[in-house]
């Protein structure tokens, strides 16, 4: 019996990724943005400083990659609950998810490159 | 001892006569300490001999009792009458077709089981007189749990994946096959990726987790397959990034 070894670790490993990201970073930026609600900000994170980073090329590499691996691990995540609910479209359904996603890294790309 | 009146509901099913399954109730007086199987005992020694279903151990060691209690797959040796209400229905495995009765057919899982090569394929072959492959405690231990699987196929009854995609490898049998691929003795993981890193193999799980919460011996299927998961990405970058890495 030989079978094609399946191309799909180049969609699971960004998954993977994006999924520890989203574990770990996530819930963090959920509280701070409760506590910034809420009027807690500590100084580390005012404006200044966040606007500061946002403006490093390191810090925009970081805000890019979490923000493209979490909408990746989330539109991945998306297409195969459908099909764990018995949608069988998984071509379209992978087209609608995956360029909602990328539409995503798109706008991201494009304000973290308008912050100087 | 305590006894309790069951009222047991068995799918009945011959595929030669009847063009249908249908339930069959049966009244068992129980004792509490019992187990489903016991209950099913009762009635093929005292009720009605053409009950058919399969068991032996007795001991949740053999693996043949598998089937739906409640809808949920369990082990009937396993399944015990206390933990339920006066009214128990079994069924056979989801996921397989009906041989008869409770008796499913298992064809398409041994037949995985059989292509994934759970066996030791030996790195290099050596005469008996140098002596014996050694495993130190510690290599022992990534793989020990996967080594307690009975092939009870529960896993396979539980997998919606399975269930959806008849050629998904499943749970079972790509934890079988990491068993072996996790073995320090073992030089087999070339063969067995063929089969458990295409398509059909380790890629149509999506992690539901099923499988690792009615398997009656702790194997975690699940873990197996999400290791299998991230060791069959890393073959594939270190295929396709690092061509001159390959042997």
């Amino acid at each position: 019996m030989t079978v094609a070894k399946s191309n799909k670790p180049i969609v699971w490993g960004p998954f993977a990724a994006g999924g520890t990201i989203t574990a770990f970073v996530t819930p963090v930026l959920v509280l701070l943005t409760l506590f910034a609600a809420l009027g807690f900000v500590p100084s580390l994170l005012t404006y200044e400083n966040l606007h500061a980073f946002a403006a490093n090329w390191l810090g925009k590499l970081v805000i890019f990659g979490i923000i493209l691996l979490s909408l990746w691990h989330a539109a991945h995540r998306l297409r195969v609950t459908l099909h764990d609910f018995g949608i069988r479209a998984d071509t379209w359904v992978a087209i609608a998810v995956y360029f909602i996603a990328s539409l995503g890294t798109v706008a991201t790309l494009f304000y973290l490159l308008r912050i100087s | 001892m305590s006894e309790r009146q069951i009222q047991l509901e068995v799918l009945r099913y011959n595929p030669e006569t009847d063009s249908e399954p249908r339930f069959q109730t049966y009244s068992v007086p129980c004792l509490n300490e019992w187990v489903v199987l016991d209950a099913l005992n009762y009635v093929k020694d005292n009720l009605d001999p053409t009950v058919s279903y399969r068991w032996s151990c007795h001991m949740a060691v053999c693996g043949s009792c598998g089937m739906m209690v409640n809808g949920e797959p369990k082990l009937a040796c396993k399944a015990f009458i206390h933990e339920y209400g006066d009214q128990i229905r079994v069924e056979p495995l989801a996921n397989f077709p009906i041989e008869r009765d409770l008796v499913t057919v298992v064809d398409d899982f041994i037949g995985k089981l059989a292509s994934v090569k759970p066996y030791l394929i030996p790195k290099e072959d050596k005469p008996v007189s140098a002596g014996e492959y050694k495993q130190s405690p510690v290599e022992l231990k990534t793989f020990k749990q996967y080594t307690l699987c009975i092939n009870c196929m529960l896993c396979y009854a539980a997998c919606p994946q399975y269930g959806l995609v008849p050629e998904f490898i499943g749970p079972a049998a790509i934890s079988l096959a990491h068993r072996y691929n996790q073995d320090s003795r073992d030089g087999g993981r070339e063969q067995r990726q063929e089969v458990i890193a295409s398509h059909d193999g380790v890629w149509e799980c999506s992690f539901v987790g099923a499988c690792s919460e009615v398997c009656p011996k702790h194997v975690d299927p699940a873990s197996a397959l999400q290791q299998v998961k991230v060791a069959s990405t890393i073959d594939w970058y270190k295929e396709h990034l690092m061509p001159w890495m390959k042997k």
